[in-house]
C-alpha cells in the first residue's frame, strides 16, 4: 500500500483566526462574537489586534447569536464562534429566526464540532449539527476538510450577503485539497476519480476516505473520492453523476449520519435511485479520544475500505 | 359553542367601515408640547380604529397587547425616532424592534401611519402572499429591523446593533419594546447583563408593562417584581411611566441615551385592550377577534375617548 495523504496533521482553528485577523485589517466591519470561547476558539490573536471589535457576551448563547444579528443590523459582519455543540443545541432558535430567516451577513463557526470533544462525552459531542443546520432554509453550511478549505471558506462567508454556518475542528487533519483550490459553495471536489464506487466525505474524515480509497485500490477496486464542503446547497450534479457512473454510494462524517449522509440519501431516492451506505455516528458515544470514536463508529480507513467493497461486491 | 367555534368567528368584512385611515405623517417640526400630543393622541385614535379592523378582517390578530403598546409605537415612529421612509438604509438612522412580534398589526397600521407602508396594503393582512405577516419579518418589510414572534428575540438583537453603535462612535439610538410576560424567557436576562455590562446608553429597552400575558397575569404565572430593582441590578437607569401618556414618553424617549451613561429601561405601565371598555384589562382578549358588532363598539368608543 502506498500512503498518498501527507501525514503532517493540522488544527485548523489556527487557519481560521489567521484568516479573521487578515479579513479584520482588510476591513473595519468584521467583529468576531464570542461565549466565553476566546482561548478555545483560538481568538487572541484577533482580540489583541482588534480589542474593541471583540465582543464577549460570556456564557449565553442565545444572547449571543442576536447580538451577531443585531451587529450585522448595525453594519458590522460577525463572526459568531463558539463549540459547536452549544452554538447550535442552546441557540437553535435564534439560528433559524435571527440568522437564516432573517438572512442577516452573519457567520456561526461552529468550533471543535462531531468528536473532537471525545472524552467529554456526549453531552459536549456536537453530533447533531449537520442534521439540524442543513435542513434551514438559506443558511450556507460548511464543512471544512483541511486548512486551505477552512481559509476559503472563512473569506467567502465575509463577502457573502447572508447567513452561513462553517464548522472549524481541532482535530489533527492532513492537507487533502489540490494544487490551485478554490473553494465554490455547493459544488464537491473531485480527489480521486474511479468507476466502482464512490465514497463522500466532509470535513475531518476526507483523510480517512483517502486512505480507505488506496486501500481499495490494492483490492482492485477503483473508488472515486468526493470532497463534499458545502452541505447546504449540496451539489446535485456530482451526487447523481456518482449515483449513475459507480455502483454505489458510501458517505462518511464525523457527525450522525443524518447530516451528509441524509443529505445524499434523499437526493438519489428521488433522481436517481441507487445503493447509499452512510458512516457516521449512529448513537450517543461511548467515553474515549476523538480519533479512537471515529475507529468505534466503522470510519477507520480499513472499516470505510470494507464497507465500501461488500457494496461492491453485494 | 364548541372549541372550533370559538377559534374562527364569523366574519363580515364588508361590514366594517374602511373610511377611518388614511396617512398621517410626523407631528410638524418644532411644534409646541400640546400640539404635538394632541397630534399624537388623534394618531393612535386612527391606528387602533385600522388595527381592530384588520384583526377582525383576518380572522386572527393580538388585539389586546396591540391596544397596549399603540400609543408607545406611534411616539417613536410619528414623533421621537429619528427615523423616517427618507432614512430607509440610512447606516445613521435610529433604530426600533417590536420583540413582541404578535403585536404585529399594530406596528403595519403605525408603519402606514408613518408612511413606511401603503395604507392600501393594510387589508392583506395575514391573506396569502401577504408582506404583512402574522409576525413581522425583515426580508418582506423594509422599515422592520428584526423578525420576532418567538419571545426574547429582539433584545440580544437590539444590544448587538446598539454596540455595533458604540464602535461606530455614532449618535444612533435603538429601541426595543419587550412584553412584560416576555421577560419570562430568559435570553432577556442574558441581554440585559451584556447591555448593562457595555454601559449602552444608546440603548432603551420599553417594557409593556400590561401585567397579563396570553393565559394569565404575569403575576399568577411568573411574577417578575420586583422589576425596577431587578432592571436597576443590570445596570439599567429606570425609568416608569404611563404607556398610554403621550408627552410622558416623548420626554422620556429625548432622555435617551441618558447623562449616566446606563442603557434606558422603560417601564410603561399599560393596560391591554386600552381604552375600550370589553377588552380593557381582560385576559380573553390576548386573541380573541372581535364581533363585527365589537368592533363598530370600539370604534364609537375610541371616537368619543
Amino acid at each position: 500500500m502506498t500512503a498518498t495523504v501527507e501525514k503532517k496533521l493540522h488544527d485548523c482553528r489556527d487557519a481560521w483566526v489567521e484568516t479573521l485577523v487578515e479579513l479584520g485589517e482588510a476591513d473595519p466591519r468584521i467583529v468576531a462574537v464570542v461565549n466565553d470561547s476566546v482561548g478555545s476558539s483560538k481568538l487572541a490573536p484577533f482580540q489583541s489586534a482588534f480589542p474593541e471589535r471583540l465582543v464577549n457576551v460570556g456564557i449565553a448563547e442565545q444572547d449571543m447569536v442576536g447580538v451577531g444579528a443585531g451587529l450585522a443590523n448595525g453594519g458590522k459582519i460577525p463572526f459568531v464562534s463558539a463549540a459547536s455543540c452549544f452554538l447550535t443545541a442552546r441557540a437553535m432558535e435564534q439560528v433559524k429566526v435571527d440568522a437564516a430567516y432573517s438572512q442577516h451577513h452573519m457567520v456561526l463557526v461552529g468550533q471543535s464540532p462531531g468528536m473532537a470533544y471525545g472524552e467529554l462525552g456526549p453531552t459536549h459531542h456536537s453530533i447533531e449539527d449537520l442534521a439540524w443546520l442543513r435542513i434551514l432554509p438559506g443558511l450556507t453550511v460548511i464543512v471544512p476538510a483541511d486548512p486551505e478549505e477552512t481559509r476559503q471558506a472563512v473569506r467567502w462567508a465575509a463577502q457573502h450577503d447572508g447567513p452561513v454556518f462553517i464548522r472549524v475542528s481541532r482535530m489533527g487533519v492532513p492537507d487533502v485539497s489540490p494544487a490551485g483550490y478554490e473553494f465554490a459553495p455547493g459544488k464537491a471536489v473531485t480527489l480521486r476519480d474511479g468507476s466502482d464506487v464512490t465514497l463522500v466525505a466532509c470535513g475531518t474524515v476526507v483523510g480517512r476516505a483517502l486512505e480507505a480509497a488506496d486501500l481499495l485500490a490494492s483490492q482492485g477496486v477503483s473508488a472515486r473520492v468526493l470532497n463534499m464542503p458545502t452541505l447546504n446547497p449540496i451539489d446535485h450534479e456530482a451526487i447523481l453523476a456518482a449515483a449513475a457512473q459507480t455502483k454505489g454510494i458510501v458517505t462518511v462524517e464525523e457527525a450522525l449520519t443524518s447530516g451528509l449522509g441524509g443529505a445524499v440519501a434523499e437526493l438519489v431516492s428521488e433522481r436517481h435511485p441507487t445503493r447509499v451506505r452512510r458512516l457516521g455516528v449512529t448513537t450517543f458515544a461511548p467515553t474515549g479520544t476523538a480519533e479512537w470514536l471515529l475507529d468505534h463508529f466503522g470510519m477507520s480507513p480499513q472499516a470505510i475500505a470494507a464497507s465500501a467493497a461488500e457494496l461492491v461486491s453485494s | 359553542m364548541t372549541v372550533e367555534e370559538d377559534l374562527v368567528p364569523e366574519v363580515h368584512v364588508e361590514d366594517v367601515p374602511k373610511d377611518v385611515f388614511s396617512v398621517i405623517g410626523r407631528v410638524p417640526e418644532g411644534a409646541p408640547r400640546e400640539e404635538a400630543i394632541a397630534f399624537l393622541r388623534d394618531a393612535a385614535r386612527a391606528v387602533r380604529k385600522r388595527d381592530i379592523q384588520m384583526v377582525s378582517a383576518a380572522g386572527l390578530g393580538h388585539i389586546g397587547g396591540e391596544y397596549s403598546v399603540i400609543d408607545i409605537l406611534v411616539t417613536l415612529y410619528l414623533h421621537s425616532l429619528r427615523m423616517g421612509p427618507e432614512l430607509l438604509g440610512d447606516p445613521e438612522r435610529d433604530r426600533f424592534i417590536l420583540s413582541k412580534g404578535h403585536a404585529a398589526a399594530a406596528l403595519y397600521t403605525t408603519l402606514a401611519a408613518a408612511g413606511f407602508i401603503d395604507p392600501d396594503d393594510l387589508s392583506t393582512f395575514m391573506q396569502p402572499l401577504s408582506q404583512l405577516n402574522g409576525h413581522p419579518a425583515r426580508t418582506k418589510i423594509a422599515a422592520v429591523e428584526a423578525s420576532t414572534g418567538p419571545l426574547g428575540h429582539g433584545l440580544p438583537i437590539a444590544v448587538g446593533t446598539a454596540i455595533a453603535g458604540k464602535i461606530d462612535g455614532s449618535a444612533r439610538r435603538t429601541f426595543v419594546v419587550t412584553g412584560d410576560g416576555e421577560l419570562q424567557e430568559g435570553s432577556n436576562w442574558e441581554a440585559m447583563m451584556t447591555a448593562g455590562n457595555h454601559g449602552l446608553a444608546n440603548l432603551c429597552v420599553i417594557v409593556d408593562r400590561n401585567r397579563l400575558q396570553q393565559g394569565a397575569k404575569v403575576e399568577d404565572t411568573n411574577d417578575l417584581e420586583p422589576l425596577p430593582d431587578k432592571l436597576r441590578a443590570f445596570g439599567m437607569e429606570v425609568v416608569e411611566l404611563t404607556g398610554h401618556d403621550h408627552g410622558a414618553l416623548m420626554d422620556a424617549f429625548a432622555q435617551v441615551p441618558a447623562a449616566s451613561g446606563k442603557p434606558t429601561a422603560i417601564i410603561a405601565h399599560t393596560v391591554k385592550g386600552n381604552p375600550i371598555s370589553f377588552m380593557s384589562n381582560n385576559v380573553a382578549w390576548h386573541h380573541k377577534v372581535p364581533t363585527p358588532e365589537q368592533v363598530a363598539q370600539a370604534i364609537e368608543e375610541l371616537e368619543q375617548s
